[in-house]
């Protein structure tokens, strides 16, 4: 970015064009390639994890072509290594990683008042094992696909499959190590290196479910890379460990997939709901309502997310005891869940609302995550799961979670936070415009797939019956909205990168530490170390009394 | 700045008792406890770990943050065998319907 | 990890100080906590395997005792010694870093270690696993199913399989300790660890000590829970 076309654009803030920041400080691609700094990091980490969002994207248009006939466009065989690799892509390669890595590396330390993560190198190192990781998931798509689902239940992965099992499951081991590096230095980070007054009742609930997600990429995610170790293991030498025929014991595979994938959906929804938080409050000009009860149930999702794995099994052959445990205990998600959608809400009445872009994500969120959270109830019930599992209800049910929640808090925080870490503002008209389609387009994409799979379409097959098709068009209709979508602020984002109008510091009137320095900041955050001497999102100003 | 200094003594201690519990777990290996065996091994093995940690690791004298990693990394561990148990020892409990192919299962069947 | 942060110097800190902490006791205590945070999750790495084991083992005990049996309970227990004792020069190391000793009697401790450590993968590799290799126990390099374990010996396999992985992953974590042992003695050598400054070396014993508690649960839970009085024992 030179400095003459800033000088040309009648930007809000003029002071802060000659200033040194974290963008401009060195313009080298080594100094990038060899960054420390936490928020060079977020952007490699963005860069990264948008080209997969698009790769993976890419195979679900794929996949809603071939539904659009009844009879299917490409050969089965094909198709399941479409949704297979659509999976995979979307679940370890960018929604895992989408919030903490992005805005959590930037947003962590500069919430807190820190110059950086406790473990600089140890970050970087977790950028390139994320790559490494992709490397080798990207080499199993070319060299011809995995076909597995992206569950890799075995026997199917470890005996029959004859695609990139190994390739594959070795990418999503290695990537996990990167999600392991990410939530050790959060952790380490929010306990030790927190401003002077920043006590934990004081942070921003963005940290407190950062702190919640790292707690489950700690203690969750070695436990795949110990499964998929022991499925290539299997795959390689047929010992006989997750094979019938020899004794071994599939379903155990599912046990321990699902004890890291299950609390791997709230790796992806809570990190969600951090940005939520942020935005809610800073677009109806008030505190949170209820901040302690928000910040626990943070916690509480992610201990109870170890509890009730067994909810994907109902219909493996596992003891119905256990399936009325993990029943029981999976209802008990509903409430910490239920805590934070009402107290949103009831942060925003009486609230001065306004609409930015934003704002209408974070609506969009509260609707959207509140009919994924409530269809999952249906599955957490033994008996209709036996119905619903395995249709298109569960797709329909977890992309309103990791699309309709995910995805929608993700844009809303890129949003809200870009100018701080651009320092550039984007056209508000289109980001605006764009957060509509995207909801329309989600809407028309998956609410069609609740009835095909209430009417008992199941999921992934290439070929349906013919009175499926009307429904099955009007979700690959809406897939095409919804990818015009995507597209939009890909476009506003780059343009912005270089000809937005400077943003200033503080574009919303945010309450925080990270907007309290310049737009993008100094390498080192602060000039000097915030000293906290109030809560988070204190709005109406200091005279407020500290509960909500 | 320095952590706790442990003395000498203390760390000769430790391996001396290690070292007796390694003798006594390998002794009553040997001996026929019935149901017992595996129970008093484990045990031992606790109680060694205890030791290691505590002392060589210094949790003894650390913060209780460093504590509370430690307890959640054993609870957590044990939340996943519990759980696993939970369904692998009771899935004969109930009645099986039948399967399609009743000659084949027995064979295939994993118990 | 603070080993290389010496431009930092100019800020009257300790040489190792890096810039995004407030001062050497805030590095410290977070070098600390990470390293303990990492051994949480290297708990449950091993935890995924210690359970699948634990499941297995209750389904198949017949053939979880035949092939535990199989394994020389001697080389075991010699072990167990070895690592405990490597367990102990390493507290050593930092104990003398602490006190104040001089670099080469750190040193002298953590080569002891090494040393220590070395004698353990030998005795696993050149004469546990050789002669496993000879006896026909190794699944996947020509396993053999003995007509003398019966039924059970259809599962004895599964044994073999789980004892390999486990001592193989405990293995591969003295293989990657032992190195970054190396480079901490050549840091110790040059007096670089003092009364104040010993982090690295503090979280190189953690890592240590917790591979030496991996082999703690191990060596009952494969050498002896197998009723050793079913056999003449250490074969």
């Amino acid at each position: 970015m030179s400095t003459t076309v800033i000088a040309e654009i009648p930007g809000h803030e003029r002071p802060s064009v000659e200033r040194v920041n974290y963008l401009n400080v060195d313009h080298s691609v080594k100094s990038w390639l060899l960054t420390h700094d936490h928020k060079r990091i977020a952007l490699l980490y963005l860069i990264s994890i948008t080209l997969m969002f698009f790769v993976g994207g890419f195979f679900a248009v794929l996949m809603r072509l071939n539904l659009i006939e009844p009879t299917g466009l490409v050969a089965p065989e094909t198709y399941n290594k479409l949704f297979t690799m659509h999976g995979v892509i979307m679940v370890f390669f960018f929604l895992v990683p989408s919030i903490p890595a992005t805005l959590g590396n930037f947003l962590v330390p500069m919430m807190i008042g820190a110059r950086d993560l406790a473990f600089p190198r140890i970050n970087l190192l977790s950028w390139y094992i994320y790559i490494l990781g992709a490397a080798f998931t990207l080499y199993a798509v070319i060299s011809g696909g995995v076909d597995t689902g992206w569950t890799f239940y075995t026997p199917y992965s470890s005996s029959f499959s004859h695609t990139s099992v190994i390739p594959t499951a070795v990418g999503v081991f290695i990537t996990g190590f990167s999600s392991i590096l990410t939530g050790l230095n959060f952790i380490v980070t929010i306990h030790k290196m927190r401003a002077p007054g920043l006590t934990w009742f004081r942070l921003p609930l963005f940290i407190w479910a950062m702190y919640a997600t790292s707690v489950i990429f700690i203690l969750g995610t070695p436990v795949i890379a110990i499964t998929l170790f022991l499925l290539g293991l299997e795959r390689l030498l047929h010992i006989g460990i997750f094979d019938p025929a020899i004794g071994g014991d599939p379903i155990l595979f599912q046990h321990m997939f699902w004890f890291y994938s299950h609390p791997a959906v709230y790796i992806m929804i809570l990190p969600g709901m951090g940005v939520m938080s942020e935005l809610i409050t800073a677009f109806s000009r008030k505190r949170i309502f209820g901040y302690t009860f928000v910040a626990f149930s943070s916690l509480a999702i992610a201990i109870i997310s170890f509890l009730v794995w067994g909810h994907h099994m109902f219909v493996t052959g596992q003891s119905v005891y256990a399936g009325l445990i993990f029943s029981v205990l999976s209802f008990l998600v509903a409430i910490p869940s239920a805590i934070k959608v009402f107290n949103w809400t009831a942060t925003l009445y009486k609230g001065s609302i306004s609409y930015e872009a934003p704002m209408l994500y974070a609506l969009g969120f509260i609707g959207l995550f509140t009919m994924g959270g409530l269809t999952g109830l249906f599955l957490a019930s033994l008996a209709t799961d036996v119905h619903l599992n395995g249709t298109y209800f569960i797709v329909a049910h977890f992309h309103y979670i990791m699309v309709g929640g995910a995805v929608m808090a993700y844009l809303g925080g890129l949003h809200f936070w870009w100018p701080k870490i651009t320092g550039r503002l984007y056209p508000d008209a289109w980001a605006r415009f764009a957060a509509l389609v995207i909801f329309v387009g989600f809407n028309l994409t998956f609410f069609p797939q609740f009835v095909l799979g209430y009417l008992g379409m199941p999921r992934r097959y290439a070929v349906y019956p013919g009175e499926f098709q009307v429904l099955n068009v009007m979700s690959s209709a809406g897939a095409s909205i919804l990818g015009v979508g995507y597209l939009i602020p890909l476009i506003y984002f780059i343009w912005s990168f270089k000809y937005g109008p400077l943003a200033g510091p503080n574009p919303w009137g945010a309450k925080g530490l990270e907007w309290t320095t310049p737009s993008p900041p100094p390498t080192e955050n602060f000039e000097e170390v915030p000293i906290v001497t109030e809560q988070a999102y204190n709005y109406a100003g200091t005279s407020e009394s500290a509960h909500g | 700045m320095s952590g706790h200094v442990v003395p000498v003594k203390t760390y000769v201690f430790v391996f001396l008792a290690l070292m007796v519990l390694t003798g006594l777990t390998t002794g009553v290996a040997f001996i026929d406890l019935h149901a017992w065996n595996t129970p008093a091994a484990l045990a031992i093995a606790v109680v060694k770990m205890l030791l290691v940690v505590l002392f060589f690791m210094h949790v003894k004298y650390s913060p209780k943050l460093t504590k509370m990693v430690v307890v959640a990394g054993f609870f957590f561990l044990s939340l996943l065998v519990a759980f696993t148990l939970a369904d692998e020892l009771t899935r004969n409990w109930s009645p099986r319907a039948l399967d399609w192919s009743t000659a084949a299962s027995v064979t295939h069947s994993p118990r | 990890m603070a080993d290389m942060a010496a431009h930092n110097a100019h800020h009257g800190q300790h040489d190792a100080f890096q810039h995004q902490f407030e001062d050497m006791e805030q590095q410290r205590d977070a070098g600390t906590f990470g390293m303990w945070v990492f051994l949480a999750q290297e708990i449950m790495f091993f935890g995924g395997i210690f359970g699948a084991y634990i499941v297995y083992r209750v389904l198949f005990h017949d053939a979880f005792e035949i092939g535990s049996n199989l394994l020389n309970v001697r080389f075991g227990a010699i072990n167990t010694i070895v690592l405990i004792a490597s367990s102990l020069t390493m507290a050593m190391a930092i104990h003398s870093a602490q006190a104040g000793k001089k670099g080469k009697t750190q040193v002298m401790y953590l080569l002891l270690t090494v040393l220590l450590g070395v004698i353990f993968l030998t005795l696993k590799f050149s004469f546990e696993w050789r002669t496993d290799y000879h006896e026909h126990l190794i699944p996947g390099f020509g396993f053999v199913i003995r007509n003398a374990w019966g039924g059970a010996g259809i599962h004895v396999p599964l044994f073999f399989c789980f004892y390999f992985f486990m001592t193989g992953l405990h293995a591969l974590h003295m293989i990657i300790g032992i190195p970054i042992i190396l480079v901490i003695a050549v840091m110790a050598w040059r007096n670089r660890f003092d009364e104040v400054y010993y982090a690295p070396l503090e979280m190189v014993g953690l890592y240590w000590h917790f591979v030496d508690i991996v082999w703690i649960f191990l060596f009952p839970l494969l050498y002896l829970v197998g009723g050793r009085y079913l056999s003449n024992g250490g074969q």
